[in-house]
């Protein structure tokens, strides 16, 4: 790294480590968090990093197609928010509750 | 660093501008809805209540600002900031004028020019639905969760038909950047009709203006979409448990936002800061014109005086009318001066009607606005979208 | 500045992540989501993704987020329950999950040339015109199978969603 790093610009591996962080933090949400919702923002948060990674290798490469592929994942997940959200209600609707572990009963 | 200072005072005159704007349209309102129904006003409080915004700020500061106790408090705080927050940041994107060149500083009248305004300005009014959620949800009380539920289904189903009908403008002017927008809509037809996008071939946006217009007022909580707060079912909606400077936030970002869609509206419909007739007509002398009738009106009422002290008043503000009159034929002052004129003409036609229409209609049911919006506002934005995209593609 | 401006931040979106998977409470969570996501929208800007960066703010943090806010305060749930996590699970995590990020940032490091930094304003592709041609012309299959998708989507919700809940 050349040392005055604020005069020649921000290290590329720095947008990779940021990504891999916030997927990292993800895994970790999705991990350990019970509730439903917050389970399925943690799998947001991944996809957002998975987003970052695109854009900053769009920059490395100098092509834009990484930005369209973090645009079809926007959508991709706009959708799937949608439906996502429509079965959370639903399961609430009949089990009324956002436990993961609660919904288990093709368990046993 | 010459860029920073100049960024610098051009925030702090948009800030200082747009506090007073906000105080005063709120007099402006409280003056246009009393009128309408035969009534006076606020006119305690200085000559015609001019001082009224004054005395209502002060009361609103020095207030005790109660904190209920069955409130989360932090997402309570948190809520307000939110909705100011997200209401003020478009302001620094919108352009209010022309170049200026003055004392050898070539700069624009806006605080930054963004190539992408007109997404992040749609971008960031849409996070303000945050503030009026959280609000209603931190404060822990049925009518607040009523208004704050509400509020959130109703900016998310408004916000499809006013993109949609941003979109069919930006088809034909090609261009995302509010400056080059404006520039996109100069010149006239047959020398004398503006080419302002509502004017403007081959598909003439007057019905993306109208749905925008339906949406803007959705998306600002006004009448007749003012679920959110409507004092007869929810007693005041959302923000029900606000006092003092957090109720204060919440009705400046009310009016802040109200402003954000004037100037979007006047940005992209109705051609910026263009003048309505070509300037060989004479439309550069229009607000002489104006401040000196209303100099004229002054001194003729100052001749009959009403009350004592209307000798000494009317007078000084005639002269002070005649002043401004004289600083709009300055050729210099004139350049930035007439497009500032026409801009702020536009915006404050927009907020009249904006206040009108909170003075004369009823309040929609809720079952009708989300009726209204699906079945009548996306159709018709879909279909106005289409039809401007065929002619464009066509021509 | 650059890398001022990309640390700070940067520390936004981790601190906001962090809250996001610390916090109890769904809503504080989907508040520090928003956090992740508004941060991450002037990172791309550094990026010179102007584009993608207004679409991350109108469609992840202005339509996405406001959907979960809604779902969140229609069910109203209140805080999760704790849930008792084995011993060395408790102790042993949190540094182990530490360990895994500085090794992962390590192995990024020593991978990627150092040399490389990034300019603010040094790739210009990533405005909406050469987004809007490039996905009208060489992806305009994948973005008519997107529309499709979105429609099976709607149909879907509305299908699960239907019934009221009482």
């Amino acid at each position: 790294m050349p040392f005055p790093f604020w005069i020649t610009g921000v290290p590329f591996s720095w947008y990779l480590i940021l990504s891999a962080v916030l997927f990292t933090l993800g895994v970790a949400g999705f991990l350990f968090r019970r509730n439903i919702i917050t389970v399925f923002m943690s799998i947001e948060l991944m996809l957002n990093a998975v987003n970052l990674s695109f854009v900053a290798f769009s920059y490395k490469l100098g092509q834009n197609d990484g930005h369209i592929f973090s645009f079809f994942v926007m959508v991709v997940a706009a959708a799937e928010a949608a439906v996502g959200l429509a079965i959370i209600l639903t399961v609430f609707k009949n089990r009324q509750t956002l436990e993961i572990d609660e919904v288990s009963s093709l368990k046993n | 660093m010459p860029y920073i200072v100049l960024s610098l005072i051009k925030t702090l005159i948009v800030v200082l501008v747009l506090m007073h704007t906000l105080a005063y349209l709120q007099w402006v309102e409280r003056k246009v809805i009393a009128h309408v129904q035969l009534r006076v006003g606020p006119r305690r409080v200085g000559p015609h209540g001019l001082l009224q915004p004054l005395a209502d700020v002060i009361k609103l500061v020095t207030k005790e600002g109660m904190i209920p106790s069955h409130v989360n408090t932090p997402f309570y705080f948190l809520a307000p900031f939110i909705a100011v927050l997200f209401a003020l940041i478009p302001m620094c994107l919108i352009p209010y004028g022309g170049d200026i060149n003055l004392f050898g500083i070539h700069t624009t009248m806006q605080v930054t020019d963004v190539s992408i305004g007109v997404l992040l300005v749609l971008g960031l009014s849409g996070m303000g639905v945050y503030g009026v959620a959280l609000a209603g949800w931190a404060s822990n009380n049925k009518y607040s969760l009523m208004g704050g539920l509400r509020s959130s289904a109703q900016m998310i189903s408004y916000e499809l038909p006013m993109a949609l009908a941003i979109a069919a403008p930006l088809l034909m002017l090609n261009t995302l950047s509010f400056r080059h927008m404006v520039d996109a809509q100069t010149g006239f037809y047959f020398g004398f009709l503006p080419k302002w996008a509502i004017f403007q071939g081959p598909f003439p946006q007057i019905f993306s203006f109208i749905l925008f217009s339906i949406a803007g007022f959705a998306e600002t909580n006004r009448v007749p979409f003012d679920l959110p707060e409507a004092e007869n079912e929810l007693v005041a909606g959302f923000h029900t448990e606000y006092s003092s400077m957090s109720f204060a936030a919440f009705f400046m970002a009310e009016y802040a936002n109200m402003v954000t869609v004037s100037c979007v509206a006047t940005l992209l419909f109705l051609g910026g800061w263009q003048p309505l007739w070509p300037a060989e007509y004479g439309s550069s002398f229009l607000p002489s014109l104006i401040f000196l009738a209303s100099a004229v009106i002054c001194f003729l009422h100052a001749a009959r005086p009403a009350r004592p002290f209307d000798r000494i008043t009317l007078p000084v503000f005639g002269v002070l009318f005649l002043i401004i009159a004289g600083v709009f034929l300055i050729p210099p002052v004139q350049q930035i001066l007439i497009p500032l004129f026409w801009f702020g003409a536009k915006v404050g036609g927009i907020l009249f009607v904006f206040i009108w229409v909170r003075a004369t209609l009823p309040r929609f049911r809720y079952d009708q606005l989300m009726r209204f919006a699906w079945t009548f506002m996306f159709p018709a934005a879909l279909i106005n979208l289409f039809i401007t995209g065929l002619l464009v593609a066509v021509s | 500045m650059d890398a001022v401006l990309f640390l700070v931040f940067a520390a936004i979106a981790v601190v906001c992540a962090v809250n996001l998977v610390i916090q109890t409470h769904p809503i504080a969570s989907a508040l520090s989501l928003i956090g992740v996501m508004g941060s991450l929208a002037f990172v791309y800007l550094q990026l010179g993704g102007q584009f993608i960066a207004a679409a991350q703010l109108v469609v992840y943090a202005g339509a996405i987020m406001v959907l979960f806010v809604f779902v969140i305060m229609l069910l109203n749930e209140g805080k999760e329950r704790k849930v008792k996590m084995r011993l060395w699970v408790r102790w042993a995590g949190l540094p182990l999950l530490a360990l895994f990020i500085a090794l992962m940032a390590f192995i990024v490091q020593r991978v990627l040339p150092a040399q490389q930094s990034v300019k603010f304003g040094a790739f210009t592709s990533g405005d909406a015109q050469s987004i809007g041609t490039k996905l009208f012309t060489a992806y305009l299959l994948p973005f008519e199978v997107t529309s499709v998708l979105i429609l099976i989507a709607i149909v879907g919700a509305i299908v699960l969603a239907r019934k009221e809940i009482d």
